[in-house]
């Protein structure tokens, strides 16, 4: 574990320090270049904003009105019938659409079940191995201004379902002997 | 389909508001996001001012250039739209090696560029083939160490926090390979569709 920090703290510092020995030994104006590179960044948070603005209300109106809940608890049965353990079913559910969403919930189901037990396990598993798609392809496509996402979603979500299938099975064959 | 999707999930809770007394709900949770995504977006800006800022650098000291030839068998191959020494292909390492070691943050700025000189190459509004599959490839998440999961673990006094890396890891591989595989099967369909 301390391996890991260690590498995680000096990673970036690294890079950051390889990059400009190099540029400097190529005698390039890097401050210049810097703050050159730097100026888009500003530009595109900006034009970023509408695009995250508009996603989080419509996806905060479906939480907070309970229809999410709702929606969970229809499609629960289904998940249960393919072998998603119930605890799970909400996270699984909830993943591709809505990172913070997630990560509450799996922080929930964590303190509820015990980070060693399976369901733990399983739902931290789940967490780390795939990303929100819905947040991606509205952040990436938004930024660049593409307006027909062509199949992008639906590769996405079958994905995300390919992956909680995988995090069942995986966290059944390793942690069940 | 974007389109309807965020049209129906606000058209959906507020009529299910309207039969179930949540309105209000509703209400808190509409203003409360608004503000959350504008912190969100602001927050972002320190971040993508620092690492495009950076990684201008190393693209005019040819470091991206150096990435690229580094990987070039397989990336070539995941992106055969995609000429072999064009910027796109740095900024795409860029983004999967940040996100590998788990450095989120770094990852979307380059991620953008990724997008923006793949946009540059196929000149249209229209999703290319190669956008399609690097997002794709991204949403499965290539993440090595999950650290915010280990930290959470951690945090409720687990025996072994780290115990499910390699779970996690395997998982990954799993979903990352049937994300590229499904997005083959799906631009192998689109062909034939354009085809008859």
């Amino acid at each position: 574990m301390s391996l890991i920090t260690t590498i995680s703290t000096w990673i970036i510092p690294c890079i950051i320090l390889f990059v400009l020995v190099v540029a400097t030994m190529k005698k390039l104006p890097t401050y210049e270049i810097f703050v050159e590179g730097g100026k888009e960044g500003i530009k595109m948070a900006i034009s970023l904003l509408p695009f995250l603005l508009g996603m989080m209300v419509s996806i905060a109106i479906l939480r907070g009105s309970g229809a999410m809940d709702a929606m969970i608890a229809f499609i629960s049965p289904f998940l249960k019938a393919v072998g998603v353990p119930s605890e799970i079913v909400p996270l699984a559910a909830i993943r591709p659409i809505s990172g913070t969403a997630a990560l509450s919930m799996t922080t929930e189901l964590i303190k509820t079940y015990g980070p060693d037990s399976f369901i733990g396990k399983l739902a931290s598993t789940m967490q780390g191995s795939t990303d929100t798609t819905l947040y991606i392809l509205t952040v990436y496509f938004g930024a660049v201004g593409i307006r027909r996402m062509g199949d992008a979603l639906k590769v996405g979500l079958i994905a995300d379902f390919i992956g909680i299938i995988a995090s069942i099975v995986i966290v059944t064959i390793v942690f069940s002997g | 389909m974007v389109n309807l999707i965020w049209a129906f999930m606000a058209i959906i809770g507020i009529v299910y508001a309207m039969f179930n007394g949540t309105m209000d709900n509703v209400n808190q949770a509409l203003f409360e996001s608004a503000n959350e995504a504008v912190t969100l977006s602001i927050g972002l800006i320190s971040v993508l001012v620092f690492w495009l800022g950076l990684m201008r650098i190393a693209e005019k000291a040819g470091l991206l250039r150096s990435l690229t030839t580094l990987f070039k068998p397989l990336v070539t191959r995941l992106f055969p739209e995609i000429p072999k020494d064009h910027p796109a292909m740095g900024y795409i390492l860029s983004n999967f090696t940040a996100n590998l070691f788990g450095l989120g943050n770094a990852a979307t700025p380059m991620g953008i560029k990724a997008m923006e000189e793949m946009k540059k190459l196929s000149g249209s509004d229209h999703a290319s083939r190669s956008m399609i599959t690097f997002l794709v490839i991204n949403t499965s998440s290539l993440t090595l160490i999950p650290t915010t999961v280990i930290a959470i673990r951690m945090q409720y006094d687990s025996s072994a926090p780290t115990e499910i890396v390699g779970t996690t890891i395997l998982a990954t591989c799993v979903t990352t390979i049937s994300a590229i595989i499904v997005d083959r099967l799906f631009y192998m369909r689109r062909v034939r569709k354009n085809k008859s």
